[in-house]
């Protein structure tokens, strides 16, 4: 729920006077000790992913990435982000549109559904979906008498991670629309455009970067997700594994070298999507300062 | 404007709203209503006596132990620690701030399996954070304080980001009255400044202890998963599936969900005490 870019137009750059401040000696005892706390909780363990990865040198570290069972978990993992991003922008972009333009009853009931899986162990989210297409579960035989496979191949995996990963794109874009109001899109409206040229033109270039953003955090948690998608995966090598999984598999075969090749993959991804997040978190910024000057 | 008591959606020219409300209820009630009711749905399978046995089984009990036990341990610690990280944020500028700001959301963006051998190595009785704990004859890894370090990780950036707008929008105006009328720096933090972030705290408090409840891939490395000593229920809900006992996995799935949705509700209305409080100055 905090994944979403702060929106904090009227805030005033914070000036210190001698009444609103602690004396240095003060100042500097916090900084230390809340730097110390995120360097040996933050800056430690991504230091030792890449450390643990190369420590057996550059020639290991590309086998474990070119490994024949890596490569086709990396496939199995595109795979996933490439449909869950559509269906879920799709979903985003949907329902922002009612939350954020429009006023009705229940919109706050709506908006803690969205969040509900936020909220749900993923654990939960991969049973689910076993209890509902598993051999005992309640579609079960009827799938199994059509030789429909869901649990145990890959559209489970998929599922699992479309449920995990379908607030992100709406949790962004609503309060980004919600901010920029309605004004511009009546105006265009008046002047005699339709629904969807009004959506192209007004509505896609205003809040494109919040749009973009969310596709990034849906694409980092869909590559990353473990718990919801170890559950209905069934650890077949080659076929239903994920990269997550497969770090896990290593691991647990005591290769670390290899499972911190791959780890250090999924690290790069989360170094990425945290740059993207600052640079939109600013573009974003610039944007509605500009909409206030106007 | 309200809404006049018999009309369900305000008018507005913008087009569109049955074709989106239409099809985010229809994506959402497939998605994610639908298959979260079979949690019910195989719980219902069985009678009141098979899931007070199932749920209040030894080892479950045990699991509750740790997983609340250490959850809550976690959460204190992050909002201990992420009030004084907001703080400095805010209001200190030092060399390498912006860095530091954007790698708070760390914990968010990498994959928790990741987090789980990275840690589990660093901890471990000869690994390189591991090695003090040893040294002062403590073990972290595979014991419950391996749990409670995996879950502070997980649950650091809450609190940050749910204090840090707080700290950012407060009026120094009242504080500049606070030290005019005589209160020392101390005084006006406890009496002015820690009121006004107290729903942010909470809300941060519950969204890291309902993330650390739920969490599974970060801790199932460093537990070491011991039958009643390091076992969270997360993973029971696991072991119980690879029985294929699936109302077994239902029935404790459906306890851990009510509390999720406890939780759920007591953030929401925190958001809501916090909103008003500020509309109302």
């Amino acid at each position: 729920m905090s994944d979403h870019i702060a929106l904090r137009p009227g805030a005033a750059p914070v000036t210190n006077t001698v009444a609103t401040t602690e004396p240095p000696l003060i100042r500097w005892l916090l900084i230390g000790i809340a730097l110390g706390f995120l360097g040996l909780m933050l800056i430690v363990p991504l230091i030792a992913v890449f450390t643990k990865a190369l420590e057996a040198g550059m020639a290991l570290y590309l086998r474990a990435i070119l490994d024949p069972a890596a490569l086709a978990a990396v496939r199995l993992t595109l795979l996933t982000v490439a449909v869950a991003i559509p269906l879920n922008t799709i979903f985003g972009l949907a329902a922002a549109w009612a939350i954020a333009k429009f006023e009705f009853k229940g919109k706050n009931l709506l908006i803690t559904l969205i969040d509900l899986p936020f909220a749900v162990s993923p654990v939960i989210a991969g049973l689910i979906f076993v209890s509902l297409f598993g051999v005992k579960g309640l579609l079960g035989p009827w799938l199994a008498a059509q030789g429909l496979k869901i649990i145990f191949a890959p559209p489970g995996i998929i599922l699992a991670t479309v449920f995990v990963t379908f607030p992100f794109v709406a949790r962004e874009l609503i309060p980004l629309m919600h901010s920029l109001g309605t004004v511009e899109e009546e105006a265009a409206l008046i002047l005699g455009a339709s629904g969807w040229k009004t959506f192209w033109h007004i509505t896609l270039p205003n809040i494109k970067w919040g749009l973009l953003y969310g596709v990034i955090l849906t694409s980092a948690r869909a590559a990353g997700e473990f718990g919801a998608v170890s559950v209905v995966s069934g650890h077949i090598r080659g076929l239903t594994n994920t990269l997550p999984l497969h770090v896990e598999i290593l691991y647990n075969e005591y290769q670390f070298v290899a499972a911190f090749a791959v780890a250090s993959l999924l690290t790069l991804m989360a170094v990425i999507t945290l740059v993207a997040k600052s640079i939109v978190e600013w573009k974003v910024q610039q944007q509605l300062e500009e909409a206030q000057k106007k | 404007m309200p809404l006049r008591p018999l009309e369900i959606k305000k008018y507005s020219i913008l087009p569109g709203f049955g074709l989106t409300m239409g099809f985010t209820l229809m994506y959402m009630g497939f998605l994610v209503v639908l298959p979260l009711s079979t949690v019910f749905i195989q719980t219902a399978g069985i009678d009141w006596t098979q899931f007070w046995n199932i749920v209040a089984a030894p080892r479950l009990v045990a699991s509750y132990k740790l997983s609340f036990g250490a959850a809550f341990i976690a959460a204190l610690i992050n909002t201990i620690f992420g009030l004084l990280v907001a703080w400095v944020l805010v209001r200190y500028s030092f060399p390498g701030k912006r860095v530091i700001d954007g790698l708070i959301d760390l914990p968010f963006a990498l994959p928790t399996a990741v987090a789980g051998i990275t840690l589990t190595t660093l901890y471990a009785p000869h690994g390189w954070l591991g090695k003090y704990f040893t040294f002062l004859a403590l073990k972290a890894a595979f014991t419950p304080l391996g749990v409670v370090i995996a879950l502070t990780f997980i649950g650091l950036p809450f609190v940050v980001r749910m204090v840090q707008p707080v700290l950012e929008t407060l009026d120094q105006e009242r504080e500049e009255a606070a030290a005019s009328l005589g209160a020392d720096r101390l005084q006006t933090f406890t009496k002015v400044i820690f009121p006004e972030l107290l729903p942010a705290l909470l809300a941060g408090f519950a969204l890291a202890f309902a993330r650390a409840l739920g969490e599974y891939g970060s801790v199932v490395f460093i537990s070491g998963n011991m039958p009643m000593r390091t076992e969270i229920t997360p993973l029971l809900i696991m072991t119980k599936l690879e029985q294929f006992d699936y109302a077994g996995a239902n029935a404790i799935a459906s306890v851990m969900l009510i509390v999720s949705f406890m939780l759920l509700l007591l953030v929401n209305i925190l958001q809501w005490w916090s909103i008003n409080r500020h509309t109302d100055h």
